[in-house]
Parts: C-alpha cells; sequence; structure tokens
C-alpha cells in the first residue's frame, strides 16, 4: 500500500485546515507518494545509539529579564486584520459547522 | 435529556473513583512568557501585544527569567524533581484565539517531574495527592461571543478576539491518578485546590484567584469496580473554574459514570464541560482530530537549562509553606484546632495574620474577621478581600476599643461606616462623632431631660416598675448619639430613683 | 549625472561605494538614484523586486548624507550609505511584506526585523522587497504567487531560489547588495545560477528575528554581493548576538573581512581543503564538475593542501531535509489562518460559515500548490504513529550528518563542492517534477542541516555560458575559515578573467549593447 492513501491526503488536509479541491487530493497524493519513496531511506540509517538533534548548534536558552517594553499600539496590532470590531479581531461564528 | 444519575453514596458503595486534576495557575510575572509584553487584568483589549505575542510573522519567543524562576518555586514546594534539561514543545491546532495556532508547553521534558503535596481535610485527615510534573506554558486570548443568548459560544454569530492574555505564562500541575479516597474524592479535590492556591500565593508566583481565571483545573476522574486494580475509562471534564464547580463535577461525574456502569454500559472517553447553570456536566462538542496535536520540540526555543547553583539560590528565597505557617500560628495565637480551621475555611488566614501584625489581638482579629466582617462579605457575594476593609482599619478600630474610646456598639458602628465606604475607622469616628460618654455630669444632666420629658415613665420607674427603663435609655442614647454606655445609664437611674 | 556615468557607479562594488561616499566623490542619494534608474529599465525584463521602496530609499539617503556632510558618521560600519535589497522574507516596518505569498498580500508590517534596524543604523538605504518562490520555498522563484524572476544571464531562464530576486537585482547592477534567507541553499543556489556571491552564515550567527520563518531550525539570513569582501562587510553590519532571538549565539561576528582581505593576498599555504567525495558524480553536469576542478587546481596552485573527505551520511541529507524542513513548515505556516492579518476567504455558499472553514478556504486560496504539498508532508512526518518513523529518524540523521562535518574539519579547514550540479534551467523545466527540483539543493542542504557556515562564489562559465558556483563549507562560529579561501580563488579566477565574471553578461537594460564596462 502506498504511504499516502487518498483518505490520508483527504485527513492531512483537514489537519492543516486546507480545503483541499478534489483535483489537488489527487494529484498531490501521487507527488507524496514518490516523496515519501525517497525520504524513507532516512530509516536506514537512523539506529536506537543515534541521539536526535533538534537545533544544530548546541545552546542552551537565555533567560529574559522580566521588564516590560512598549507594545505596539492598537492600531498597529489591529492594522492588519481582515475584519475588526469594538477594538478586537472577528472571528466567524466558532460552532456550527460539520464538527 | 437529563442523563441518569446513581445515589451519590450508593455509587462509592459500589465503585472506587479515582481522579486526577490538571490545573493551569496564571503566572504573576510583570511580561509574558515569551515577549516583553505587560499583562493586566482588565487592560482594554488588544493593547497588551508586541509582534511575538500577536504571532506576527518573523516573530520570535524568548523566555521570562522570572517565569522560569516561579516555575522552580513551585516545584520545590511540590516535592517534585527539577529536570536539569527541559525542553519547549508546540503543540499544534487552529483555534481562534490562539496567535500562532499552536501553543508552546512542554512535553516528554517538562521542568518538574514527579512530586507530590500533603492536604489536610476539613476534619483534618492527612492525605497526599502524588504530582506527575508541573509544566510551563503560554496560555490562548480571549473569545467573546456575540448574538447568541447570555455571550455563550452556542447559537453565536460571530466572535471578537482579544489577544492580551495570549502569552501569559501558565504552569499546569498534573496529579498522577489519586486513589483511595473514596467517597471523599470530591473533599480531596477541594483540599488540594486549594493547598496549591495558598501555595502559590504564599510564593508570590500568582495572584491565586479561580474568580479572576488565575487558576482553573481539568477534572478527570474514572470509576472501577470495587477491589479491581485496573483503571477504568475516564472523562475529562475542562475549565472548571471555581472550587465548588470542581467539587460538584466530581460528584456528578460520579453518579453519571456509577449510573451507566451499574446497567452494564461503557463510559465514552470524551470532554465535558461544567454547566453552572445546571450544575451538571455535559458531554459532546468533541474537537474533531483534537486528539492528534503533533507536538515536537520548538525550534526557535533550545533547551532550557536549571543548574543545582540555580535552584539552590531560588531555595534560599523559599518562604514558609502554609502548611508549617498555620501550625505555627495557631501556636502563636493559642487557638483550638477548630478555631483555627474556621479561619482557614473563612479564607481569612491572611487576613487575620495581617490584622495581628497591626497590632490586633489574635482574638481581636477573628472575631472582626469572622463576625461581622464576613457577614457583610456574603451580603454582598464578595470575598473579604475584596470589601473596603484592610487589616490595619480593624486593628485600628481594636486599639480604640482597647484604649476605652470605642464600646463595642460603636466600634461595630465604625466598621459598619468603614465597610460603606466613609473612609478610615478615625475618619468615620470623626465624621459621626463617635464616643463613648461615661463622664456622670453629661449622663446626668441626660436623664433628668429624660425623666422629665416622660412623667409616667418617671412614675413607673418610681413605683418599682423597671420595665419601661429602655425608653429612658433609648431617649439618653439620642441625647448622646449613641455614645452613652447603656449599663452606666441604667445603673444611673436605679440610683436616682432610689434615691 | 550621466547615464554613463551612473552606469559606471552601479557596477562598482559595495565597498568602492562606501569608499566615494567616504571620500564624498559620490552621495548616498546619488546611489540610490542610480540604482532606481537601472531597476526602471531592468524590472521589465527581470522581475527581480515586489515592492520597491523609492521614496523611503531617498529619504534615508538624504538623512545619511545630511549626517556625513555634518561629519556624524563616525562609528558607522563601512559600508554606511550603500544602498541595499532586501529578500521579501524579512519585515519591513511600513514597508509590504509578502514573502510572495497571495496570503500576505498587502500586508505592512508594524515592525522591522533586527537585521533591518542594523541596516538602518548603518545609514544603509533600502531599495526595495525582492522576489522569492512563495515563503521561500523552491529553487527556481517559479513558486512566486507573483511571477518569477528572470535570470540576467539568459531571461529564458530561471535565476534560482528561492532568493533568485536579491540574486538577480546583484547580478544586473539593480543594487550593490542585497539580503537573502537560506534555509536549504536559498541564498547559495541563485548565487550560483546567477554569478553573485551568496553568504549563509553560521546558524545563530545572524539574528533571525523578523525573518519570516519557514523552517526554523534551519533558516539563516545572509548577504548577497558581487564579490567575497562586500558579502563579509556586509554580515558583519547584519551579524552578531541577539537577545530577540533564542537560537542566536552569544558571540561577536568573526573577523570574517579581515578574513577576506587577507585572502586577496593569495597565500593558502597551511589551509586544509577537504573534497567532499559524496558531492560530485553523478547528477553534477560536466561543465559545473570542469569548472569546479580548475578551482580547486587554482586553490592548490595558491599553497592550499587537498584532501578528499568522507561523508557517507550526506547521502541521507536531502531525505532528512525534506521531513525535518516541511515538519517544521506546517507548523511555522499555521499561523497565516485569515484571522490577524493576511488575506481571509469566506467559505462558498452551501458550506458552514464558520471559523474553522473560514480557515480552510483562506489557506486553501492563499497558499501555492509547493507550499500546500510541504504542509501536508510536515503533517503527516508529526503525526502521531509517523513521529518516530519520519521525524525521530530525521533527526538522528541530521546528528549523523554533523558527526561527519565533525570528522571531515579534522581533516580540513574548509570543505567544498559544486553549490548547484547544474547550471540555471528553462522555466517550466522541473516544475512538474518536485523530487528533481529538490535535487537542485543536494549540495547545499548538508550545511544546513548541520548549521555550518557555507557560501557560493562564482567559478566561471559552463560550456553553456551559464555561471557555475563553488561553494565552501567551514565548522561552526568560524566563518572566517571560508571567507579566507574564497577572497584568495575569487581573485586567482578574476586575474585569469581579467576581471570580475559580470564582465561576459550583456546588459540591454543599461543601455549598452556591447559588453559592459572597460
Amino acid at each position: 500500500m502506498p504511504t499516502f492513501t487518498r483518505e490520508t491526503v483527504e485527513h492531512l488536509g483537514h489537519l492543516a485546515q486546507i480545503a483541499l479541491t478534489d483535483e489537488e487530493a489527487t494529484r498531490m497524493q501521487g507527488e507524496l507518494n514518490v516523496i515519501a519513496d525517497s525520504i524513507n531511506k532516512v530509516q536506514e540509517v537512523a539506529s536506537d545509539d543515534v541521539e536526535p538533534t533538534a537545533n544544530p548548534v548546541p545552546l542552551e536558552a537565555y533567560l529574559r529579564p522580566d521588564v516590560p517594553e512598549k507594545p505596539l499600539t492598537r492600531e498597529e496590532a489591529l492594522s492588519g486584520a481582515p475584519a475588526t470590531e469594538d477594538g478586537m479581531f472577528v472571528a466567524p461564528r466558532i460552532l456550527g459547522g460539520d464538527e | 435529556m437529563p442523563e441518569k444519575l446513581m445515589k451519590y453514596s450508593d455509587a462509592v458503595k459500589e465503585f472506587d473513583p479515582v481522579f486526577g486534576l490538571e490545573t493551569h495557575v496564571e503566572l504573576c510575572t510583570q511580561t509574558k512568557l515569551f515577549c516583553p509584553a505587560h499583562e493586566e487584568f482588565g487592560a482594554e483589549p488588544n493593547t497588551e501585544l508586541t509582534p511575538v505575542s500577536l504571532g506576527l510573522p518573523g516573530s520570535l519567543p524568548v523566555v521570562n527569567k522570572t517565569a522560569v524562576d516561579f516555575a522552580i518555586k513551585l516545584g520545590l514546594a511540590l516535592h517534585c524533581q527539577i529536570n536539569e534539561w527541559s525542553q519547549f514543545a508546540r503543540k499544534n491546532y487552529f483555534y481562534p484565539d490562539m496567535p500562532r495556532d499552536y501553543q508552546i508547553s512542554q512535553f516528554d521534558k517538562p521542568t518538574n517531574g514527579n512530586g507530590y503535596l500533603d492536604i489536610e481535610l476539613d476534619d483534618g485527615t492527612p492525605f497526599r495527592v502524588p504530582i506527575e510534573r508541573a509544566h510551563i506554558e503560554d496560555d490562548a486570548g480571549k473569545n467573546t461571543h456575540v448574538g447568541g443568548a447570555d455571550g455563550r459560544i452556542e447559537g453565536a454569530d460571530h466572535s471578537l478576539v482579544d489577544y492580551n492574555r495570549a502569552g501569559v505564562p501558565l504552569i499546569e500541575i498534573v496529579t498522577k491518578p489519586v486513589e483511595g479516597g473514596g467517597d471523599r474524592v470530591p473533599e480531596i479535590a477541594d483540599a488540594y485546590m486549594r493547598a496549591i492556591r495558598d501555595i502559590v500565593r504564599a510564593l508570590g508566583i500568582s495572584h491565586g484567584r479561580m474568580e479572576q481565571g488565575n487558576m482553573r483545573a481539568d477534572v478527570n476522574i474514572s470509576l472501577r469496580k470495587k477491589g479491581e486494580t485496573k483503571l477504568g475509562t475516564r472523562s475529562e471534564t475542562k475549565n472548571v473554574n471555581t472550587f465548588r464547580g470542581i467539587k460538584k463535577t466530581l460528584q456528578y461525574e460520579i453518579r453519571r459514570q456509577a449510573a451507566i456502569l451499574d446497567e452494564g454500559g461503557e463510559i465514552l472517553q470524551e470532554t465535558r464541560h461544567w454547566d453552572e447553570a445546571t450544575q451538571t456536566t455535559a458531554g459532546g462538542r468533541v474537537k474533531s482530530d483534537a486528539n492528534d496535536y503533533r507536538y515536537f520540540p520548538d525550534p526557535d526555543l533550545v533547551m532550557l537549562h536549571i543548574t543545582q547553583d540555580h535552584i539552590d539560590e531560588i531555595a534560599k528565597t523559599m518562604p514558609e509553606m502554609p502548611r508549617e505557617h498555620r501550625a505555627r500560628l495557631q501556636k502563636e495565637w493559642k487557638l483550638s484546632d477548630l478555631e483555627m480551621r474556621d479561619i482557614i475555611n473563612a479564607d481569612a488566614l491572611d487576613l487575620v495574620e495581617e490584622t495581628v501584625k497591626d497590632g490586633a489581638t489574635a482574638a481581636g482579629a477573628r472575631k472582626w474577621w469572622l463576625g461581622e466582617i464576613s457577614r457583610v462579605a456574603n451580603e454582598r457575594s464578595l470575598s473579604l478581600e475584596e470589601l473596603p476593609i484592610t487589616p490595619a482599619d480593624v486593628a485600628e478600630v481594636e486599639k480604640l476599643v482597647a484604649d476605652g474610646k470605642l464600646n463595642d456598639k460603636l466600634a461595630k458602628q465604625t466598621v459598619t461606616g468603614v465597610l460603606a465606604g466613609e473612609g478610615t475607622p478615625d475618619e468615620v469616628v470623626k465624621k459621626h462623632g463617635y464616643q463613648v460618654v461615661s463622664d456622670d455630669g453629661a449622663l446626668d444632666k441626660a436623664i433628668d431631660e429624660a425623666l422629665a420629658a416622660n412623667p409616667d415613665v418617671a412614675e413607673k420607674l418610681k413605683s418599682g416598675n423597671m420595665k419601661p427603663m429602655g425608653a429612658i435609655i433609648g431617649a439618653v442614647m439620642r441625647a448622646t448619639h449613641g455614645q452613652a454606655d447603656a449599663k452606666a445609664v441604667s445603673a444611673l437611674v436605679i440610683k436616682k430613683m432610689k434615691g | 549625472m550621466s547615464a554613463a556615468n551612473e552606469n559606471e557607479l552601479v557596477k562598482l562594488n559595495a565597498a568602492q561605494m562606501a569608499e566615494k561616499i567616504r571620500n564624498k566623490e559620490v552621495s548616498s542619494r546619488e546611489l540610490v538614484d542610480a540604482e532606481l534608474d537601472v531597476i526602471n529599465a531592468a524590472e521589465p525584463e527581470l522581475h527581480a523586486f515586489l515592492h520597491v521602496s523609492a521614496d523611503e530609499a531617498r529619504a534615508q539617503a538624504d538623512e545619511f548624507d545630511k549626517k556625513n556632510a555634518a561629519g556624524e558618521t563616525e562609528g558607522l560600519p563601512e559600508l554606511a550609505g550603500v544602498p541595499i535589497a532586501i529578500k521579501d522574507m524579512i519585515v519591513t516596518k511600513g514597508i509590504p511584506t509578502t514573502a510572495a505569498s497571495k496570503i500576505l498580500e498587502g500586508w505592512v508590517p508594524p515592525y522591522d526585523a533586527t537585521v533591518i534596524k542594523k541596516l538602518k543604523a548603518a545609514g544603509m538605504p533600502l531599495l526595495g522587497k525582492t522576489n522569492l518562490d512563495e515563503f521561500a520555498q523552491g529553487s527556481s522563484t517559479e513558486h512566486s504567487a507573483f511571477g518569477p524572476t528572470h535570470n540576467p544571464w539568459d531571461t529564458e531562464r530561471v535565476p534560482g531560489g528561492s532568493g533568485g530576486g536579491s540574486a538577480s537585482a546583484v547580478a544586473a547592477f539593480e543594487a550593490p547588495l542585497a539580503l537573502g534567507t537560506d534555509t536549504g541553499g536559498s541564498i547559495r543556489q541563485p548565487g550560483s545560477l546567477t554569478g553573485t556571491v551568496g553568504v549563509k552564515p553560521t546558524y545563530g550567527g545572524v539574528s533571525r528575528f523578523g525573518a519570516i520563518a519557514m523552517a526554523s531550525s534551519l533558516d539563516q539570513i545572509g548577504p548577497v554581493s558581487r564579490n567575497v569582501l562586500d558579502s563579509a562587510l556586509l554580515q558583519e553590519v547584519i551579524g552578531g548576538h541577539d537577545v530577540r532571538d533564542s537560537t542566536s549565539i552569544p558571540m561577536d561576528v568573526p573577523p570574517i573581512a579581515k578574513a577576506a582581505r587577507e585572502g586577496y593576498k593569495r597565500d593558502l599555504k597551511g589551509v586544509r581543503v577537504g573534497l567532499v567525495k559524496q558531492l560530485s558524480g553523478d547528477g553534477y553536469q560536466p561543465g559545473v564538475e570542469a569548472r569546479f576542478n580548475e578551482a580547486v587546481k587554482l586553490l592548490q596552485d595558491m599553497g592550499a593542501e587537498v584532501v578528499e573527505v568522507d561523508c557517507p551520511h550526506f547521502d541521507y541529507a536531502l531525505a532528512a531535509y525534506y521531513i525535518i524542513m516541511p515538519s517544521e513548515v506546517s507548523s511555522n505556516l499555521a499561523r497565516y489562518d485569515g484571522m490577524r492579518y493576511g488575506l481571509r476567504v469566506m467559505p462558498p455558499e452551501g458550506v458552514p460559515q464558520t471559523a474553522a472553514n473560514m480557515m480552510a478556504y483562506t489557506r486553501e486560496a492563499g497558499f501555492g500548490d509547493e507550499v500546500k504539498r510541504r504542509i501536508i508532508l510536515g503533517i503527516y512526518a508529526l503525526s502521531a504513529g509517523y513521529y518516530d518513523a519520519w521525524y525521530g529518524s530525521a533527526q538522528k540523521v541530521r546528528t549523523l550528518i554533523i558527526d561527519d562535518f565533525n570528522k571531515a574539519f579534522e581533516k580540513a579547514d574548509v570543505l567544498v563542492a559544486p553549490t548547484s550540479p547544474t547550471t540555471a534551467f528553462k522555466f517550466g523545466e522541473k516544475m512538474n517534477d518536485p523530487l528533481t527540483m529538490y535535487m537542485s539543493d543536494v549540495a547545499t542542504i548538508p550545511a544546513n542541516m548541520a548549521g555550518t557556515p557555507a557560501m557560493s562564489i562564482p567559478a566561471g562559465l559552463s560550456d553553456d555560458g551559464l555561471p557555475v558556483g563553488f561553494q565552501f563549507m567551514a565548522p561552526q562560529k568560524h566563518d572566517e575559515q571560508m571567507y579566507k579561501p574564497a577572497a584568495a580563488l575569487e581573485a586567482a579566477l578574476e586575474e585569469q578573467w581579467g576581471g570580475p565574471i559580470w564582465q561576459s553578461l550583456k546588459t540591454p537594460w543599461l543601455g549598452d549593447n556591447a559588453n559592459a564596462a572597460k
């Protein structure tokens, strides 16, 4: 069975919050399986005795002093918003979908 | 459709409840967890944001040192293993109030692991709650729902988002499954939550006010047949934000789950919500795919390194823990267990302590906070701290009484005045001219006038009928604006009649 | 200023421009105006810019000139007053920033990236925002939502990517300098394809604050220029520790300009150069290999000791990269949800008008194919049940690649390889074959995986007349170790060619039909 079935792609589209079209999902399934075949080989050398690396340069966290700085103005914060009301960002209704 | 419930006493006879709490404590740092935006309760919407807390493209998180220090403090208080290396991870899910559509939390490498908290139930029974972890994470923004009934999400037309709270540091304290609580599970949970509240306040890491959202809990519970060891399927009730709600959630869930299991049914592993209006938990609203958060180490943040030196530094600043503190105070104040518990259960310990520090006796402080002030707080549905009276005010009133400047009645009137917002006790006393009048000369005159104004009463008194004495005392009180000492008036009248 | 004079001016290197500014032979404003003229003339053919910030650039230049006239430029970097172009992946306050994506179209950031603050403080005017593959995802700029950039060497061909805009702009004299971002080769591969210098500093050497994140553990901002010294000088302006970036290394910029100047003396005695066995052979165009080998010979002639190094896990770098990168992409690009900035698309009629659906239709409409593909791939790699096999394994491969580098750097001070296996390809040639496109970065990805510094410099023209790039890789935090041999090689090659590689570039937009200059 291929890594990416049609159902997998649709499920992933859902998790990605992207309303893929049928045509897209079909095309993507093919492309993803080609990619999957070539990247699956990472498992060949990833043995148990190898530690994973998340960050290439070993550093420990710098801890910031707890001192406030000037925030964005509300106008700046809202300047890019697609929709605002009473100084707040507008979201369409949260319930009432297909959940 | 109301759910079937089993009687609580039957449910705990048949089943053994095992619960767990995930308590979110909002830290009272000056700035957010990952950016230097100030955070204050009640600020104008969307005015406490930096590019980081608004999730603007290109912005990056940097850890707040104080938040880490606070986590270490809490770790020490909960006897946790404080991990030398901990890591922030991303918890990925989409929601309008999440500026980045992922939360930065800790996953497999939390700052605090494995600890415990010893608590006491109302009757003094000790209980140990095992702690799984206490990790650091950031909060989301707040949605206000518009167009539905009572601002509820159900039926709303749209929502308005204020991201001020986004990025505020939280510590999530996760208990291990708490076993052996039996029928006292709700009480244990309640005592645990109060203990956590007292600890975070004592440590100065959170305001610990549930009513302001500084603390909230996810309540997990499962039942198993008595004698079994395998855990049953649990329900999780999210974001319960009152002590009562937590207790009631557990009571309700025990009864609900028992009814299902009793009929051979199965418990659905689901997320539920506590509904204050109906006093029930409600299921449903399962967020689709919410179970796969795709946690992975946040590549914008590197490992958090906590050295033993750092821990030792923090350890030096640890205050006395609430339990030890209480034991010490009880001894100092010479109170019985019961008296002490009354103070604690009334949430008045800090206030009484503060009042004693300001010069009052423990008995005096206790009397006021648990008496008149508690009564007014109840009347107004406010906590003691929310009333316009301070420990210093109470100590001042007590001092006036001790100095003989106020009698009990005037003292109470003074407190009433302070509670009415008339100012400090001194100001109230001055405003009303409160002053104890025990000077015989001044009273004499008032009594003579009263007797003269009420000849029929004077007649009766003279004939030995003492019943109308009240009328004379009342008149004298009026004449002296309530400042007369009633006993002294009565004694003088009798003396006059006999004379 | 006459057109001819302007043409001479824009062909100067940044360091030369800076010198003329210091000597008051030319003003920052004159340089800005000259570059804006070139941009006006070249853009119809090249489309290297998404936004030209002419007014802002002129104002900045005037401000600098005033200071310069008043003698208040002391302490400013050597490049003070020299204009620069910025890849549109870097956030600029008040200047539209799009990442070449429809989802951010029209967004005007309320803040500046750290590197932008540093450029402003240095008095370096911002000419505008350059084109790229959407969210820096691609190797040709064909994935830009606003149309591709053309390669000045052959406008039928791609300039590479993702930073094709910055590379083309610098190659075509629209700007003496540019900033890029490099996640898998996005500065170096376009450098290779356009005959320019492109540097990816050590990961953490330049602040990422304000660089729109593609894959946070791989992204790095770096310089684009027409010679090695200019890149060194620019990296010294933008580099150094930044407390706003937790992955920023708490150290000063290594002495790279000094190393470049040292390199121009063309003495490489004592320098050990490692040829990476795995980065040659199959898939490398013969013309690319020929130029590469000749350049290695030149290094040897200057006294370098050439050794072969074995990095067996480089063979797995591309595969691991195409797991780690999309994983981080899937999370970094979640924030584009139609709530706070950028595009919002409501669901069509018949679909519930909910927040979740709004997000899904916004992201469907706002992201291009390549971005969607990577998000989906990344979500899969991070999913419960596949995490260990994919993401977990890829992070282990990363460890092995770092080990390979460490071993190689025991034998060599600097590693070398061709930057790109091929020269510039034609539009559309690889668009329908993602895997072949991904192969363009096979030689540049290992440095990103290991956080090591790397750079590409022109090595000449292949038999197809197109530029070939030569890549140097140095140990983490030792960027100077590549700048020295790179400068030496540049000097040696230019001596052979009788001048910089761009002498061979036809520049009709400058109004001259013959080969430019001299």
